[in-house]
């Protein structure tokens, strides 16, 4: 059994990637990962990547936002220190919660949005600690990485190679 | 090209058909219950002598005992026998002296006459504000320069094509409104506005009013300062140049853009193009002002006590969702119907985006409006909001479950805004949803506390809902269903999101 080969192309613009993630994954190939200075439209449908759950995340954490805000607008304005302002009902949430539906609003939108961004920065490996990913600088600049595994046979990491000098890559590398 | 089929012209004519019947038969029963001011005025007041004659003793074997224990309970329970009506609690408890029970008795025939008037009102202006919005979308297509539409463009068209027909409608309310035939807007009425009255016509059929102090006049009683204050801006003449100012201006803008839509699908190139572009950035202006003050004209001055600086917004809201709405359900039939190829779960994708930010725009006004008068809670901007949340209060929370929950909860979701049905499903029910809020806005200030949604109502509405699809698929049925130079046809056919 030979060792796991990691096979890296570099290529020099976004829409000649995205042709040859299309072509080397239509000849039965798959491709691991991208490293892309910037999110090129259409890459996640091409490598075949599932459909980001982040939204249902945030549809999540906006709940816990209202959730949250209701739950302190009931221990501050109605239960422990009721506060008669304007007259308003402060006897049951029910009555007087169109006074608190704008800050419950507010609270849902920062909830949502912080813990979503924080969310997706831990799920990209941005998290305080960690270290680069990308195996080539570069990427960070103006070159795109395509990096395929393969189980090491001679004969597909040729294939491979021959693959990716055909959908234009301009550096190829093998570890 | 599409083709309208027998079987769906059928199902038009026959919707047509109940709207007429309901209408006719809703008119029909107000005048045949109807009592003149007279009739009343008398009936009441023998009816409350018969019942101060009775006894105490014999009070309680009386036929015209009622359950209630305020002082004109057996009255009100003679009058329901007796005139075939009905009153409310609050109605019964209001009235403290005789001529109260005359005035509430009266206002209760007078809301029942009008009642026809007002649920066609309510149907017409839903349709008519539907094809403005669709205009609007349409022009708001050609300023933003999307490409995504651009094969659809058609169907908003066809949709504007509405408009002379409401607008037509709609002038024959308002004139009729003019001529007293109904008191849709209460301000019409010389009374109200006018200092003085003649005293030797006092108690005629015409009484003559009149603003200065010439000889024989007494002080009107029934002069309502508040009211006379707005006569500037509500006075018939120039509510009447105005309403023909904007169902001209907004025809011929709908009437502009069809035409050079088919002008570039015979010449192709860019000139068209532009000068569409040009026409829609003008008619958004308008439309701007014309939709905030017709919105005043027509549906705020029917409370004319009240009045709200973002109701102009608030009410196109809720008409420029319905018109997406209308929009997004036209699309989908022709897509099941096997046009529009190149339209796919990207463009459904779009109606849906269109559909939530929309009903979330709406709600956010309506709950604008709302907290701010809630919180202040002043006496004259309260009223609006006592009449709405004591009588319709059912149906308020009816329109923001369809209108706010329903599109928050199902097409929230990327995968659901994709899918033809569930695009569908919510956009029908938003266009039912919004005909209620319309149904709340009108309502309480033409049949106050009466209000039915009975038969008359909703036949007027599956009628309007007959023609209007009529109309429109009509329109759709003339022209070819892709404008083949739109230059941005290749744009919207490789749409992807």
């Amino acid at each position: 059994m030979n060792k796991e080969k990691v096979i890296y192309g570099l290529y020099g613009d976004d829409d000649v990637i995205l042709d040859a993630v299309k072509t080397i994954r239509s000849k039965g190939h798959q491709v691991n990962e991208v490293y892309s200075p910037f999110p090129i439209h259409g890459l996640d449908n091409a490598m075949g990547l599932k459909y980001s759950r982040l939204a249902i995340c945030s549809f999540i954490y906006g709940c816990i936002g209202a959730s949250c805000a209701l739950l302190m607008f009931w221990y501050i304005m109605i239960y422990d220190w009721p506060m008669n302002i304007g007259g308003k009902p402060n006897f049951t949430l029910n009555e007087n919660m169109p006074a608190f539906i704008p800050v419950t609003f507010e609270m849902t939108v920062f909830f949502g949005a912080h813990l979503m961004v924080i969310t997706f920065l831990i799920r990209c490996g941005l998290y305080p600690g960690s270290t680069s990913k990308s195996p080539d600088s570069r990427t960070t600049d103006d070159k795109f990485l395509m990096e395929i595994h393969t189980s090491g046979d001679e004969k597909e990491v040729k294939k491979i190679k021959d693959l990716m000098k055909i959908t234009g890559a301009e550096e190829i590398n093998e570890k | 090209m599409y083709t309208f089929t027998k079987n769906t012209k059928k199902i038009c004519f026959a919707l047509i058909a109940i709207g007429i019947i309901a209408i006719s038969y809703g008119f029909y029963s107000a005048s045949e219950k109807h009592y003149s001011d007279d009739e009343i005025k008398k009936t009441v007041k023998t009816l409350y002598q018969e019942l101060s004659t009775v006894t105490v003793k014999d009070k309680s074997h009386s036929k015209y005992k009622s359950n209630g224990d305020y002082k004109f309970s057996d009255l009100f329970y003679a009058i329901e026998n007796k005139l075939h009506c009905h009153f409310s609690q609050e109605e019964i408890e209001r009235a403290e002296t005789i001529d109260d029970v005359i005035y509430i008795t009266k206002h209760y025939f007078h809301a029942q006459k009008q009642r026809p008037w007002s649920s066609l009102f309510v149907s017409n202006l839903f349709f008519l504000m539907i094809s403005l919005g669709a205009l609007v979308w349409l022009a708001v297509q050609y300023i933003s320069q999307s490409g995504w539409s651009a094969s659809l463009l058609r169907v908003p068209q066809a949709v504007t094509s509405f408009l002379p027909f409401g607008g037509l409608i709609m002038l024959f309310i308002i004139i009729t409104g003019a001529l007293h035939w109904h008191h849709t807007y209460h301000w019409m009425d010389a009374a109200l506005t006018n200092e003085y009255v003649v005293e030797d016509t006092i108690g005629t059929d015409y009484p003559i009013y009149s603003n200065e102090k010439i000889d024989g006049v007494v002080k009107n009683k029934k002069y309502d300062y508040i009211i006379a204050g707005k006569t500037a801006y509500l006075n018939i003449p120039f509510f009447l140049i105005r309403a023909f100012i904007y169902l001209i201006g907004w025809c011929l803008a709908a009437f502009m853009l069809r035409k050079f839509s088919l002008n570039e699908d015979l010449e192709g190139g860019l000139r068209w193009h532009n000068k569409m572009f040009t026409t829609s950035a003008i008619f958004i202006v308008f439309a701007a002002v014309t939709t905030s003050t017709g919105a005043w004209d027509w549906i705020m001055s029917i409370d004319t006590h009240w009045f709200s600086t973002l109701f102009g917004w608030y009410s196109f809201a809720s008409f420029f969702v319905s018109a997406c709405a209308v929009i997004a359900i036209i699309t989908i039939h022709l897509k099941y119907s096997g046009y529009l190829e190149n339209v796919n779960e990207n463009h459904m994708h779009d109606f849906g985006r269109y559909l939530l930010a929309f009903s979330i725009f709406w709600t956010y006004l309506w709950f604008a409006q709302y907290m701010l008068i809630w919180y202040s809670n002043i006496p004259e901007e309260v009223t609006y909001y006592l009449i709405r949340f004591e009588s319709y209060h059912i149906l308020i929370i009816i329109a923001l479950i369809l209108n706010f929950a329903t599109p928050m909860l199902l097409i929230q979701d990327r995968a659901a805004k994709r899918l033809k049905g569930q695009v569908l499903f919510v956009a029908i029910l938003i266009l039912i949803g919004h005909f209620i809020d319309v149904y709340v806005m009108i309502m309480p200030g033409t049949v106050g506390t009466h209000w039915h949604l009975g038969f008359v109502e909703i036949g007027t509405f599956l009628g309007y809902i007959g023609f209007f699809t009529f109309i429109v698929l009509n329109s759709l049925s003339k022209v070819p269903l892709s404008q083949k130079n739109h230059p941005m046809l290749i744009e919207s056919e490789h749409h992807h999101i």
